[in-house]
């Protein structure tokens, strides 16, 4: 999915981006509200994070300005201000959402896919991996003829895995995307969503292959 | 929220007694006034009276060998008797010798001039008004002074006096009655726009602090723009701090937000497990310390705002939907059902920021302390004149001889090592529910493990 951050704190921004195309996302930062206009003017977001305080105005200002062109982009609004006087002011602006600096990339990730749940998905949240039709927002595997519920850690698993077939995750790697710092969390949390997801994708061509030493990988038979 | 405020003594009360007094001492003077015009009067007239009767009966004098003449007239004495029914005294003289009448009736000194001359005195008892004339007249050769001395007793006059005193009582006390009444009226009229102004000021919600701008009389104005600046000084210093604590928490989480993010980073590029393991520790520390910046400010938030309550109509149904949609990301996270139960239409009175504050407090501790595939109840109820939002969990509970001293600042259950938190978030929700004239439940779920929060308020 394509999303536009607007974020002036470089470091932040850039983590951000990271995290994101982790998951496969593509986006572009703005630093400023001229730049994040630009943008808005040219291209279509699946989701907009817009940060409140910026050097050229309020975030404020662009989501009032932008409200009625951006009726089918979600807005999650990042602040560092207090949550108790901030929030009422932008959620009441027209944000989807809102999310206080700083945060865990776990939450964000959340807050975005509850916000783009609740949009409503598209096209693009469905991926083809052989006989298997997954999609990511709903959380809803297709294989054959049997349409699964994933859970909410499963489904992330399997995110991950879906981004990047054949691509080996370590445990470690999977673990920092699974669960928050203030989780603590052994590797075998991994193996008990590895062997679930297991189950779901029995009788199709698609296999979570343990590669001993080295990690997991998704692989279409 | 009404502060003590020293009065004394009452601008109508004040102008209703100077008034009052005012006409007393008017009407008592118009009192006196007439009635002593109206003795004057009274005195006058029988003076004139006196002394025609008296100078008829001297007319009648004449001298006839020596011997004095005198016939007393009788339109003399009618005169006197149209007055009224007094007695009449009278006692002629002629040089030193007695003629006629009551010889111990007294005679009145006669100083310089020619007379008559008046006094008052008293004879048998009575008071009598005197008048004593005389006129020379030739026996024998040389003048001799025919005195005549005539007194009549003041009954009548007394009685008519006593009449117009009654009169003069009368209007005297009508004119007080009058003024009273013109007094009330006054005094009510002058203080209404002061009554006015209080009514329209007194009417403000806690965070209406326009000014005033209805018009007042000019001598109120110096007033007005005193309380007009005050309020825009307040209103000023109001909007100040609410800034700062929200400025506040930006300057202290943003360069957090930094720190945090460059942990991450180098987290992800570090292979060797013990320097995970300490960055790790550094990012929850981060966490923690941005947790505790926000809910100070947070609390600073909510003390300032409960200083000055506002009172809206808050359906607790659509708060609690909208804040377990707000968390629902955070539980999902962790594979927490969050469940919704609600019956009846509920709803109270308060601020909306401040209630959504207490909730999402003590929400966001169930989630923290709930163990993850677990769920969190939610359930809004009424009974007893009072609004319910309980929160049930299914984490690890809470030691029993802790329930009341976790609402107090800082402080943690014993059993929660390991958990980010300040120990801010249930003072929190417990100041709002006082502040709302509600109160904070905390204790052990009764049907099974964890802990049941209760936040309650009072029914609109």
């Amino acid at each position: 999915m394509r999303f536009l951050l607007i974020e002036d704190n470089l470091s932040l921004a850039r983590a951000t981006i990271d995290r994101l195309s982790l998951d496969g996302h593509v986006v572009d930062h703005a630093e400023c509200l001229a730049d994040a206009n630009g943008f808005v003017s040219t291209t279509d977001y699946d989701l907009i994070l817009l940060d409140i305080m910026l050097p050229d105005g309020d975030g404020r200002s662009f989501l009032k300005s932008h409200r009625s062109a951006l009726e089918s982009t979600p807005v999650i609004a990042t602040t560092a201000r207090s949550e108790v006087s901030d929030r009422v002011g932008i959620l009441d602006l027209g944000a989807d959402d809102y999310i206080t600096k700083p945060f865990d990339f776990a939450e964000l990730e959340a807050r975005c896919r509850a916000v783009l749940r609740r949009r409503g998905g598209n096209a693009s949240n469905i991926i083809s991996l052989g006989d298997v039709r997954f999609d990511s927002l709903s959380g809803t595997l297709e294989v054959g003829q049997r349409t699964l519920h994933l859970r909410n850690r499963e489904l992330r698993l399997f995110e991950i895995f879906a981004a990047a077939p054949e691509q080996i995750f370590s445990k470690p790697k999977l673990l920092d995307r699974l669960f928050s710092y203030d989780e603590d969390v052994s590797e075998n949390a991994i193996e008990v969503y590895v062997g679930r997801l297991r189950r779901h994708l029995k009788g199709s061509r698609a296999e979570i292959v343990t590669d001993r030493g080295l990690g997991y990988r998704l692989s279409i038979k | 929220m009404s502060a003590e405020v020293h009065s004394r003594g009452s601008i109508r009360r004040r102008l209703m007694l100077q008034l009052l007094l005012g006409a007393a001492v008017l009407a008592i003077a118009l009192f006196f006034i007439v009635q002593s015009l109206a003795r004057q009067l009274a005195e006058e007239s029988q003076d004139n009276i006196l002394a025609a009767a008296v100078s008829a009966i001297l007319d009648t004098t004449s001298v006839r060998d020596g011997e004095i003449q005198l016939d007393l007239p009788y339109s003399a004495f009618s005169m006197l008797s149209n007055i009224s029914n007094d007695r009449v005294f009278y006692s002629v003289r002629f040089g030193d010798d007695f003629v006629t009448g009551y010889n111990d009736l007294p005679t009145v000194p006669k100083d310089d001039g020619f007379g008559p001359w008046f006094d008052t005195a008293t004879y048998q008892g009575d008071e009598v008004r005197i008048v004593t004339a005389e006129r020379r007249l030739a026996s024998r050769g040389k003048p001799l002074a025919v005195e005549v001395t005539l007194a009549q007793t003041r009954d009548g006059q007394r009685d008519q006096l006593r009449w117009i005193s009654q009169i003069a009582a009368a209007l005297g006390s009508g004119f007080f009655i009058s003024v009273a009444v013109l007094a009330a009226l006054t005094a009510r009229s002058s203080i209404s726009p002061i009554l006015r102004l209080t009514k329209s000021v007194s009417r403000r919600g806690p965070k209406d602090l326009r000014p005033v701008a209805a018009p007042v009389p000019h001598e109120m104005a110096p007033l007005v723009a005193a309380l007009n600046s005050f309020m825009d000084r307040l209103k000023n210093s109001l909007t100040r701090s609410e800034e700062f604590i929200a400025d506040a928490a930006h300057r202290v989480r943003t360069p957090l937000a930094t720190v945090r993010t460059q942990a991450e980073i180098t987290y992800r590029r570090v292979e060797k497990d013990e320097n995970r393991a300490s960055i790790r520790e550094m990012i929850r520390a981060i966490d923690e310390s941005s947790r505790a910046a926000g809910q100070l400010l947070d609390h600073a938030m909510v003390t300032f705002r409960t200083d000055h309550l506002e009172q809206e109509v808050i359906d607790l149904n659509s708060l609690a939907d909208e804040m377990i949609e707000r968390l629902h990301p955070m539980a999902e996270l962790r594979e927490i059902e969050l469940v919704l139960v609600q019956q009846n239409a509920v709803s109270t009175v308060g601020d909306t920021i401040l209630l959504q504050s207490a909730l999402r407090n003590v929400l966001d501790n169930a989630i923290k302390y709930s163990p993850a595939d677990s769920t969190v109840t939610l359930c809004v109820s009424l009974d007893a004149g009072m609004a319910h939002l309980t929160t049930t969990d299914c984490g690890i509970g809470l030691p029993e001889e802790d329930a009341e001293s976790l609402k107090s600042r800082f402080a943690r259950g014993a059993n929660v090592e390991g958990v980010i938190g300040s120990g801010l978030g249930l003072t929190i929700a417990d100041e709002v529910a006082r502040a709302h004239g509600g109160y904070l439940t905390i204790a052990n779920n009764s049907k099974g493990p964890g802990a049941c929060v209760t936040l309650s308020f009072p029914l609109q």
